[in-house]
């Protein structure tokens, strides 16, 4: 049986850092921002370590909880032991009264921010690297400290950017997800891509499978859709319906589509749940933020002019 | 696309062991991780097949049209902007059975139909061979190398400035405890990926060592390898001396060297110093144990070599006398003249020819480092894979018609039987070794030949592909990395050569 294995991305202890261990794949920067700081390396190092460290066990924790964390999430459930598992449970539950969710759609998430949080507690407050990321398959938890911020920008598959946004310390979000057709999680939805923007990279992930799943023309013959566990096996989802294929669509029922979706994420807003999102399918997207009546206001997520027909609500 | 054991079935399903999650797969699905899949009932790898793709220009497919000035001319080997030799790292294999390997690809090398086998090998003989640059003292010959308290190979005999490792196994793969195969085959996975890895040594020093990267012996990093002992580095530039200086001492913790009286100075007629050695006299000009080891002065403990000297004897020294002193890696000296007491003082200008000589004896000292070669034979089944006759394979090989690699990185062969290879893992793609739980390595390796004489040889003739087919497979392109000879090319081969 393998074991969690770690290494350098970038041909030495300065580059990033990858950790792996079964389904579960981290990729983890630690820097300055550029700010002039002494002891930028001892820092990566120290973080580095501790990431290390606290990587060893943690999908043996979540193993070990799997059947709970496997089942539908309810409002007082149980509450599982482990400290990662305890992050999934809570990401989902405040979505678990009106919704579909078991803690695995947090699973990714809460990985990237356990890490990051062990990372964080090897310093003192004031000794802090000013920005640090663990990205988990695109569901990436970050830190930023000072005058630092990071540029992420949303690309489809085939790397066309879909949009930049940027992240300041000052920034409440300190997670993004992104979920959809395309990765690895199945959907219920028809959405090519979501993105979410939230406390933790936890909430971002639960919520964003929401978001997605919601993205759908239910009935709709062009879609095809067959039971989660005929697609894979053990799936969460059981003999719920999982979207396996999509034809063609004309433009408004993209954008009914997204539509759909766009609603789930104001209402995520609106309690408080997530930031922002990003919705996208074929050749339109979406945005929802707060005052959605105001799209492109205060600081929208800018949108790059390579989409063709981005249209908004 | 590695196959691996399975351990386990139920309702169809085969039960995957790669990781803790341990999931139930079954047949055309692949687990949590999308890495293992199960095809026909068999756990495969899934990684991406490498290719090395080697662009005249990284600008991209540059193609010159006729020389720059300035340029050479046309070599005789015809330049193609891309040249694409298909790995077989992420390949795959087809063991134990009798079908043709993952990949049989046939392309062009100037006009000559060539094929390459293509095929990772599971690999429950092998091991690695460890130069570590350093003369510090690792541990007795055959003393034990331990990982996590586990054997996982033994020190061999020291080589000139270096001293050697063999690690892995048989033995220690699949010969002792269940542990020590693991830790054995992690630990040289690790090695054979570029990985550093902490050993102990039995009776000797602790270890991290790392392909291409400088040892660390006892938490201390080593740094350069020097160029001899003290004695050789004597040897060597005594000549340079000559004219400038009356007396040279070379200060190694080993075997100090002192011209006058070693038998290169003999050779030059230097006469005698009256010099005085603390120190164990071994031949003359050679001296044992004139300090304790350290971190000083040519790996002793001294910051001041005049503390290894004894008085001048008066009836042989005379004042004006002029001594360099120096270490074995002409990191430290000092140049001296004995004055009218006979007692050396330190100069502060130290002649440019001296200057010179100092500064030849550390360009001398390459940066210590450490190097891993893969050792692995290519058994029956392997063989297999590349022909219905497997020792026609072998034999190919030693009448050079079918050159081996090991990821695009040339393999030396080792004479006598079978196909036993060795290369150097810093050479390959990043991880393009793998494991299996058996516990056995996989390592890449490419048979490549002419296309007539695969035939003659009983290949596998109906599995053989274009390499622009194999190329829409690779998922993975990278530059090569070492200088050695291209896979494909003549001069490899015996009809080339």
């Amino acid at each position: 049986m393998s074991r969690p294995f770690a290494r350098y991305l970038d041909g030495d202890p300065n580059g990033r850092l990858h950790l792996q261990h079964g389904p579960i794949d981290l990729v983890i920067g630690v820097d300055d921002g550029g700010a002039a700081r002494k002891g930028e390396a001892e820092r990566r190092a120290r973080a580095f370590a501790a990431a290390i460290a606290r990587f060893q066990t943690v999908l043996d924790e979540l193993v070990s909880e799997l059947p709970l964390l496997r089942a539908p999430a309810e409002m007082n459930g149980p509450t599982p032991v482990g400290s990662v598992a305890r992050r999934m449970v809570a990401a989902v539950r405040p979505f678990a009264a009106a919704d579909f969710i078991t803690p695995m759609a947090a699973v990714a998430g809460a990985v990237a921010d356990e890490i990051l949080a062990a990372m964080l507690e090897a310093f003192d407050k004031g000794d802090r690297p000013h920005r640090a990321y663990v990205n988990n398959g695109g569901d990436i938890a970050v830190h930023l400290d000072g005058d630092a911020k990071f540029q992420v920008r949303m690309a489809r598959e085939d790397g066309a950017s879909l949009g930049d946004f940027a992240l300041h310390a000052s920034s409440p979000t300190h997670g993004i997800a992104t979920s959809g057709r395309g990765g690895r999680s199945l959907s219920m939805g028809i959405a090519d891509s979501v993105t979410v923007l939230a406390t933790n990279a936890a909430a971002a992930d639960a919520a964003v499978t929401l978001i997605a799943n919601a993205v759908d023309l239910p009935g709709h013959a062009a879609i095809d859709r067959a039971r989660a566990v005929d697609v894979v096996d053990d799936s969460d989802l059981g003999e719920r319906l999982v979207v396996t294929g999509c034809g063609s669509l004309t433009d408004a029922e993209i954008d009914r589509a997204l539509s759909r979706g766009l609603a789930t994420a104001e209402r995520f807003i609106a309690l408080g749940l997530i930031d922002r999102a990003g919705l996208f399918l074929r050749n339109q997207g979406l945005l929802a933020m707060p005052g959605a009546a105001q799209p492109f206001t205060a600081t929208p997520l800018a949108i790059d002019q390579s989409m063709e027909r981005f249209s908004n609500a | 696309m590695v196959k691996q054991r399975v351990e386990s079935v139920a309702n169809g399903k085969i039960r995957c062991d790669a990781c803790p999650v341990m999931c139930y797969i079954s047949d055309g699905r692949s687990g949590a991780c999308d890495r293992y899949a199960n095809v026909g009932g068999e756990l495969i790898r899934v990684d991406p097949l490498t290719i090395i793709e080697n662009t005249i220009s990284e600008g991209g497919n540059v193609v010159p049209f006729l020389a720059q000035p300035g340029e050479s001319e046309w070599d005789g080997d015809i330049v193609h902007a891309t040249r694409r030799f298909v790995t077989a790292v992420g390949a795959g294999t087809t063991y134990p059975d009798y079908k043709p390997a993952p990949f049989i690809v046939s392309q062009k090398e100037n006009g000559v139909d060539m094929v390459t086998v293509v095929t990772e090998g599971i690999f429950s003989y092998c091991g690695a061979k460890v130069k570590i640059d350093t003369d510090r003292f690792l541990g007795p010959e055959t003393a034990t190398v331990l990982v996590d308290g586990e054997a996982i190979g033994h020190v061999t005999t020291g080589e000139y400035g270096s001293q050697m490792l063999s690690l892995g196994g048989v033995h220690h793969l699949t010969g002792g405890s269940k542990k020590e195969g693991r830790v054995t085959c992690d630990a040289l996975l690790k090695l054979c990926n570029g990985e550093a890895v902490d050993m102990q040594v039995d009776g000797g020093v602790s270890l991290t060592i790392k392909a291409g990267a400088a040892p660390v012996i006892n938490d201390v990093e080593e740094s350069r390898m020097r160029v001899g002992c003290g004695s050789a580095t004597i040897g060597m530039f005594a000549k340079q001396w000559m004219g400038h200086v009356d007396e040279v001492v070379v200060v190694d913790d080993h075997i100090t060297g002192v011209l006058s009286e070693h038998q290169a100075g003999r050779l030059l007629d230097v006469p005698a110093t009256g010099i005085r050695i603390k120190g164990r006299r071994s031949t003359p000009g050679r001296y044992f144990q004139v300090a304790e080891p350290g971190i000083g002065w040519g790996g002793t403990h001294i910051s001041d070599p005049l503390t290894i000297l004894g008085d001048f004897d008066p009836k042989t020294a005379w004042p004006g006398m002029r001594m360099l002193m120096v270490s074995t890696t002409g990191e430290q000296f000092g140049y001296y003249i004995l004055d009218d007491n006979l007692r050396p003082e330190l100069q502060t200008i130290l002649p440019a020819a001296l200057q010179e000589s100092v500064e030849i004896i550390a360009e001398n000292c390459e940066p210590a480092l450490t190097s891993v070669l893969f050792i692995g034979g290519a058994g029956g089944s392997l063989r297999a894979g590349v022909t219905t006759n497997p020792v026609r394979l072998t034999r190919s090989v030693k009448e050079a018609l079918t050159h081996v690699s090991c990821g695009g990185v040339p393999a030396y062969v080792w004479p006598g039987g079978g196909i036993t290879v060795m290369a150097d893992v810093t050479q390959m793609p990043s991880n393009a070794f793998g494991y299996v739980p058996t516990p056995a390595l996989v390592a890449p390796i490419e048979f490549t030949m002419r296309l007539d004489d695969y035939r003659a040889l009983g290949g596998h003739m109906e599995a053989v592909m274009p390499i622009e087919q194999a190329l829409e497979m690779a998922e993975r392109k990278v530059t090569p990395i070492g200088r050695g000879p291209w896979p494909t090319e003549s001069r490899n081969f015996r009809w080339g050569a």
